[in-house]
This record gives structure tokens, C-alpha cells and sequence, in this order.
């Protein structure tokens, strides 16, 4: 299994598209850390502004809150990324032309379609530290490191600087998951199509429809929200919220919601093992006919 | 607020005029408070300028934050500063700032009693303060002072700006210069602003808590001072 | 001989059109297996069959003693192959795509084997070049040295020599006849060009629209002197029970709406028609079409009826 599957990561990282991502996020990081580091007040003004009755006084701008709002913005578009290399795991082999060539070869479909996943899983992975790096160190490294101040829709919250990486380390854990489950969907499609744009497009234009329908506030939409995976992928900012007392301290080390992360947490791996169990269970009877 | 001041202060002549008339009848109610607030004011003088570390819990009801730790520094006459030791503070603004001696930092009020009460068992006087000076942000200050031992136990000061703040003081070892142990401010976060979703979060059900008790809910920050060093 | 695949009653649909229509054939060891049908007969969906590409809908299929649907991987082991275009991994060299493809069948070559296969098909020296820059040819030696990495006893080809050049041909033919010849790998080879399968079939199948025309013998299937005999005459039924208490029943074949039809030596014919005339059967004609290629002719003219003949 192992062997199929490092066959499959030599073949992802042999491919340039591979490192597009890599690239991409990369530039994409730097504009908003360069942005920040060039006129980071006036975003600060901006977001403090709707505070004005209170005095706000520190660091509020620093490599914590840098990176949450990387990963705000990124977070929209890493999925892209992810698909563009998962679902192309199968379709790009019958676009090739290689995928007859490669099923003669005495292994079982399930063991190579589990491999192509973890493969596809691995490389997702990979683009998530490589951005929590970038994205996380790299602010702690340019903008240094305070308390974590962050408007919720209705609250603010304020994080003791010491109670703020391991709650990054779940997010990105949570991030990875997320990012995983939208692997498979690419991946699932990909058995479809013969050529990687088709599963490419659909997978995003499910990601943004099921976005769009769980954030329209409308009671009927509201209905579904709990049912569409995507809604649960924006929850790892659960990870960022901390239980009070009753004299309303906040408790250093709790998260307010944890039920919530991990119901998102079941939710998107149910998710994962059914669009992957599907794909094996479609691929497994497939014919090969490209 | 400013075209109010000329009615304020015709209010406050009416009113003088009005306990001049008084003095005559109920002789408590007339009496002028001045003397016993320079004495308070003396007392908390003797201290040129003042460190203190603190612990700072805020209590309000839309800001989650950690108890935390603060430097206070005085110099007289009226620097106060209050600084969260290396991290992010959300305090109400000018709030926190006004200290006893920030308070009495001019001569130019006007004192006159308003009664007694009881405060923690300690029989107090109460006085109205109203700053003659057109620039004070101060409107009215009501102090609760403990005529024995000159200190101030409770302060409530309506701003035009910042609203209303109510200060309780609670004393301890460095009660002989006027120093509180335990400041607890309070004040009304009915008119606050909540901070819109510029992040844009989707979250639902965020709020943390009913939106009725916000309504209603007073703000409080609680500091508790030790370690003052006092020249 | 052994027989190495066989194959019963295989049949395919894709929906309401039936590619494949209960064939039945069998390859036995050493054969090089001529596999000949018109474009879209039905020989890839056949072939891709044998190597699990695609589930039948109907029919069995053993591979060396085992059942392909019961351990697809143990066949597989059995068989090395090249479907169609031979697309390899572009962006990869000509080794790297060997090696890949080595441990994709779970092995590990040294290199020097590698090299020694690459030899093989004549790419040696452009093993660390990309794929990318390889004419048609090379990439088709390419892919059959893919197929034969894992050391495979059935080498199963599927239109080897399309869109290559006269030299590209050669070449391949060359290296099937070594295939079976020095290396006595079981070879399945497919065309739509009779003329490529003569040169290196030792036994022949044709299929049309699915079915199964013909299987025999290449060297009697490619016999000029062998006819099939077309015989119309006023009463089929009489001269059918003439032939049968006769001296010629053995001749005779599966007869073919009113024609009785006949598989002799040319030189035989006018033998027969003076027994028929004899037997006081009117004969209209005795048409004898002649060999394989002219059957193979008719079949790829897009003839309406032809009968099935076991050679």
C-alpha cells in the first residue's frame, strides 16, 4: 500500500502544476504580510472603528491575528488548490491515456484508489504546513507575537498570548480535515470524467453553491445548513473562542464551542470516508473504455 | 452638550440660590462641602507620584478577555496611566483614567453635602462636586466620603463624553495615603457599540449571551493593586 | 498444448449496444494469437476484458488455470500489456516511467536490468530523455517494454503497429516474433490489417460486430490453395442429403441461409459439381471464395451475411 502510494506522491511532486499551489500560496501570503507590514494601521483603524466607546490599547496587530486573517482569506481559496491536484488524480490518468496501462498491472483497484487518496491527502497536507509555516511562523517572525484580539459578530475576544498556538495547531488540524474531506469530493468526480477540468470546475462550483446556500440567512436555507459539509469547514474559528466564568474571565485554555468542533469533526469525516468509499465502490466496477 | 452648559449653570445658580435659601431651615443640607474635600484632597496630595502592579479583571458582557496584568503609574498633578503588562487591553474609554487625584486635581468645584449613607458599615458623607471649569469632561462627580479617615469610598462621575462611571473603593494597607486596595469601576454598556462582523464570520449562534442582558448589563473592571511604590 | 487463456461464452454490453456477443476462443502456450476484426469489431473491448479493464456481462474467463474474476491480481501477474495508443507518463523519462511502472507491478529492477530492457526495444540511449519528445514508434516499444517488466508469459498487444511508419512496423513485427521466438512469451496480438497478421500469427480469430467469425490455424487459414465452396442449387435440402450419403460429408460446413457451404481444395471442385449434377441436382453456381483473405475481404467490405466457420 505504502509503495503504491509513494509511487503516486512521486508522480504528483514530478508534475510543475504541483508546485503552482505551493507558489501560489506562498505569494499569496507575502501580499497580505507585506500589505499589513506596509500600512497595517489603517486596517486597524478599520476594524477598530466599529468600537469607537472603547480604548484599545497594545500590539493588536501581531503575528496571531496576522494569520487568522490569512487563514480567513485563504481558506476560500486553498480548496481550489487542493482540487486542482485531487481531482485530477484519476481523471488526468484517462486523460493521459496512462490509466489502462497502469490497471493491467497485477494490483488491486481498491488498494490503488486508497493509495491515489492518501496520495491526494498527503499532498493536501503538505500545502496546509507550508501555509500554517508561512502563514503562522512566518508572522510570528515579521510581526511578533501578543494577545489575540478578535471581533466575533457580536463579541470580542481576547486571547492570552500563551493560550493562542495550540489553539492554531487545532485549527490547522481542523483545516486539514476540511481540506481533506474537499479532496475527496474532487477525487470522487474525478472517476467520472476523462479529462481533469470537468471534475476541476464541478468540485468548485459545489464548494462555492454549498457556500453560498450556507451563509444566505434565509430559515428555509437554515434548515439544510447542518447537512452541507462546507458549513462545517469555517468552524475550526471555533478553535479561537473561549469559555467565561461566571464573572465573565475568560478561561485560558478552554474553547467555547468544543461540542461544535467536534460534531464539524465527525460530520466532515463521515464525509471523507463516504465520497471515498463511493469512489471505490464506482471505480472497482468501472470499465475501462478510455 | 454645550449649549447645554449656560442652562446648567443657571440650574446650578437656581440651585445654589435655592440652598442659601434653605441654609436657614435645615442647616445640614446647605452646608459647603469644600473644606472637607480639600482635606481629602490634601491627604491623597502627599503623594507626589505612585507605581503599582495590579491584577485587572474586565466584566463586560460582549468582551471575552483574560484576567490580566497591569502597571498603574501617577504623577501629580493628573498623569494616570494604566498599562496592561505586554499585551492587548479593551478598557471604557477615559474610564479607568479618572483616579482620585485626577478628580480633585483642580480647586475650582463647587462642594456641597448631599447627605449620609452607609458604605460597608462605614458611616459616609455624601458630596456633590461640580467642576466650575467649562472644559472639565466632567459634569458631576457624587462622592461617598469617609469623614474619619478622609477616604474616598465611592465616586459615581457622569461624563459628557464617556457616559457614567461608578467607582468603589475598598482600602488597606496604604490607607494613609488615600491608596485603594481594590478599585471596582462600573458603568452602563447599554449605548456601546458592538463590533460588526468585519471579520466576516459566519458563525451562528455566536452570541454569548441573551441579548436582553446585554440591554441591561452594567460593565465592571475590577483591579486589584499590590506592590504600590509611593514617593 | 496448454491452453493459457480461454475464454467461453464472453459477452458485453454497454447499454442497449452489445460490443461483444458470446464468444468463446483459446489461446494456448507459445501461440502468437492473431486477433483480426474490422475497426470497432469488438477486439479491444475483448482484449480489455481479458485484463479486467472492463467486467463482461456475461461469459468466463481463465488465465493460466485461474478464474480472472475470482484473482484478478494472480492473472494479471500472468499478463503484460499494451492497450491501444501506448501512453506512458510524458513529463517523465523512459526509464523513470520503467521503473515506475516495475514497482507499480511490485517489483524493483536494478538498473541494470531496467537498462537491459530498454535495450530490448531499442531505447537505451534515449532512456533519460523525456517521453515527451519520443516519435509514435518509440513510444510503442516503449510501452511493450512496460508490459514486459513484470516477466509476463502472455504479452498481450492491441493494434501495435497503428499509426507508425513502414519502419515502425518492421520493428514491431520483429519484436513480436523474438517475443515468442527467444523469449516463448504467449503472444496476443490485434489488428484490423490481415496482412500484419499473417506475417506473425501462428493462429488466427476473427470477429465481426462482436461475434466470432473464424478461429483456426494460421497455416491453414492462410492456405491459397484451401476455398470455401458456396454451392446454390434448385433444392438444398435434397443435395445437403445427397452430400451426407456421400463421400463428401466431411467437407461440409454449417450451411448459411440457402447456401450449402463447403471448405475443400480447389482442385476438388469440379469433382464435385459432376457428383451434384449426377445426383440430379440443378446447380446454379459453386462459388469458391477464396482463403482466408478474400473471407477476410468480404467481412471488411462491410458483407451483410457471413456465415461462422471453424477452420
Amino acid at each position: 500500500m505504502w509503495q503504491l502510494t509513494s509511487i503516486e506522491l512521486y508522480k504528483i511532486f514530478r508534475r510543475p502544476r504541483t508546485y503552482i499551489s505551493f507558489a501560489a500560496i506562498t505569494a499569496l501570503i507575502g501580499a497580505v504580510q507585506l500589505g499589513l507590514k506596509v500600512d497595517g494601521q489603517s486596517y486597524v483603524d478599520f476594524m477598530i472603528g466599529s468600537i469607537s466607546s472603547l480604548e484599545i490599547e497594545g500590539n493588536i496587530l501581531n503575528g496571531y491575528l496576522i494569520c487568522y486573517i490569512i487563514l480567513q482569506m485563504l481558506l476560500v481559496q486553498v480548496p481550489l488548490l487542493v482540487t486542482l491536484i485531487s481531482a485530477d488524480m484519476i481523471s488526468g490518468e484517462a486523460n493521459m491515456g496512462t490509466l489502462r496501462l497502469v490497471l493491467t498491472k497485477p494490483f488491486s483497484r481498491t488498494q490503488w484508489l486508497l493509495s491515489k487518496f492518501f496520495a491526494a491527502s498527503i499532498y493536501t497536507l503538505l500545502l496546509l504546513t507550508w501555509m500554517a509555516c508561512m502563514a503562522l511562523f512566518g508572522s510570528m517572525l515579521i510581526f511578533g507575537t501578543d494577545d489575540m484580539m478578535l471581533l466575533k459578530s457580536s463579541y470580542i475576544v481576547i486571547l492570552d498570548d500563551t493560550d493562542v498556538f495550540w489553539r492554531y495547531v487545532g485549527a490547522f488540524g481542523f483545516a486539514a480535515v476540511s481540506m481533506v474531506a474537499v479532496a475527496a469530493l474532487g477525487f470522487l468526480l474525478s472517476i467520472f470524467s476523462e479529462n481533469s477540468i470537468g471534475p476541476i470546475v464541478t468540485t468548485m462550483s459545489i464548494i462555492v453553491f454549498l457556500t453560498v446556500l450556507s451563509t444566505m440567512n434565509i430559515p428555509f436555507y437554515n434548515y439544510i445548513r447542518p447537512y452541507l459539509f462546507v458549513t462545517h469547514m469555517n468552524n475550526w474559528k471555533e478553535f479561537f473562542d473561549v469559555q467565561v466564568n461566571a464573572e465573565n474571565q475568560s478561561l485560558t485554555g478552554t474553547i467555547q464551542n468544543s461540542s461544535r468542533i467536534i460534531n464539524s469533526i465527525i460530520v466532515l469525516l463521515l464525509h471523507i470516508v463516504a465520497f471515498v468509499g463511493a469512489a471505490v465502490v464506482i471505480f472497482k466496477k468501472k470499465d475501462i473504455t478510455t | 452638550m454645550k449649549h447645554f452648559k449656560p442652562y446648567i449653570k443657571a440650574i446650578g445658580k437656581v440651585f445654589i440660590v435655592f440652598m442659601v435659601a434653605m441654609y436657614t431651615y435645615v442647616n445640614a443640607y446647605t452646608q459647603d462641602m469644600t473644606p472637607l474635600v480639600l482635606k481629602v484632597k490634601a491627604k491623597l496630595d502627599q503623594v507626589n507620584s505612585y507605581t503599582a502592579d495590579g491584577v485587572m479583571k474586565t466584566d463586560i458582557v460582549f468582551i471575552k478577555a483574560p484576567i490580566s496584568k497591569v502597571k498603574v503609574f501617577y504623577k501629580k498633578p493628573n498623569t494616570f496611566k494604566l498599562e496592561r503588562s505586554g499585551g492587548i487591553s479593551l478598557l471604557p474609554k477615559g474610564g479607568v483614567s479618572i483616579n482620585m487625584s485626577n478628580m480633585l486635581a483642580t480647586t475650582n468645584f463647587t462642594a456641597f453635602a448631599a447627605g449620609e449613607e452607609t458604605i460597608k458599615g462605614v458611616k459616609v458623607r455624601v458630596v456633590k462636586l461640580i467642576p466650575m471649569s467649562e472644559s472639565s469632561d466632567v459634569v458631576l462627580t457624587t462622592m461617598y466620603i469617609d469623614e474619619a479617615n478622609l477616604l474616598i469610598m465611592k465616586a459615581v462621575t457622569t461624563t459628557k463624553e464617556n457616559g457614567t462611571y461608578e467607582m468603589e473603593m475598598t482600602y488597606g494597607k496604604f490607607a494613609n495615603y488615600g491608596l485603594p486596595d481594590k478599585v471596582v469601576f462600573s458603568f452602563n454598556t447599554k449605548d456601546y457599540k458592538l463590533p460588526k462582523g468585519i471579520t466576516l464570520e459566519f458563525e451562528e449562534g455566536a452570541k454569548p449571551n441573551d441579548a436582553n442582558l446585554l440591554k441591561n448589563k452594567k460593565g465592571r473592571v475590577t483591579i486589584n493593586y499590590f506592590n504600590y511604590v509611593v514617593n | 498444448m496448454q491452453p493459457v487463456i480461454e475464454v467461453q461464452g464472453l459477452s458485453k454490453h454497454f447499454g442497449t449496444f452489445q460490443a461483444v456477443n458470446d464468444i468463446s476462443f483459446t489461446v494456448l502456450k507459445g501461440d502468437v494469437y492473431g486477433f483480426l476484426g474490422q475497426n470497432g469489431a469488438g477486439k479491444s473491448t475483448t482484449l480489455r476484458m481479458l485484463l479486467s479493464l472492463i467486467t463482461p456481462t456475461s461469459g468466463t474467463i481463465n488465465i493460466v488455470g485461474q478464474s480472472l474474476s475470482e484473482n484478478r491480481t494472480g492473472a494479471l501477474r500472468q499478463m503484460g500489456a499494451v492497450i491501444e495508443k501506448p501512453d506512458v507518463y510524458k513529463y517523465l523519462s523512459a526509464y523513470d516511467n520503467l521503473r515506475l511502472f516495475a514497482r507499480l507491478s511490485g517489483i524493483k529492477p536494478t538498473q541494470q536490468q531496467l537498462m537491459q530492457q530498454l535495450e530490448m526495444v531499442g531505447l537505451a540511449e534515449r532512456a533519460k530523455d523525456v517521453v515527451k519528445t519520443f516519435s509514435q514508434g518509440m513510444k510503442q516499444r516503449l510501452g511493450i517494454a512496460i508490459a514486459l517488466i513484470h516477466e509476463p508469459s502472455i504479452v498481450i498487444l492491441d493494434e501495435p503497429t497503428n499509426g507508425l511508419d513502414p519502419q515502425g512496423i518492421a520493428d514491431i513485427r520483429n519484436l513480436i516474433l523474438r517475443l515468442s521466438r527467444e523469449m516463448h512469451k504467449t503472444v496476443v496480438v490485434s489488428s484490423h490489417l490481415l496482412s500484419e497478421i499473417e506475417q506473425v500469427a501462428t493462429r488466427v480469430l476473427i470477429i465481426d460486430k462482436g461475434k466470432k467469425l473464424v478461429e483456426g490455424d494460421a497455416t491453414t487459414l492462410f492456405d491459397p490453395a484451401q476455398a470455401i465452396v458456396e454451392l446454390t442449387c434448385d433444392n438444398p435440402n435434397a443435395a445437403l442429403n445427397v452430400l451426407q450419403q456421400s463421400q463428401w460429408p466431411q467437407y461440409l460446413q454449417p450451411q448459411r441461409q440457402s447456401h450449402i457451404v463447403l471448405k475443400m481444395h480447389r482442385n476438388q471442385i469440379p469433382a464435385l459439381n459432376a457428383f451434384l449434377v449426377q445426383s440430379n441436382i440443378a446447380v446454379y453456381s459453386l462459388q469458391p471464395k477464396h482463403s482466408l483473405e478474400d473471407y477476410f475481404l468480404q467481412v471488411t467490405s462491410g458483407a451483410q451475411h457471413v456465415a461462422t466457420y471453424q477452420y
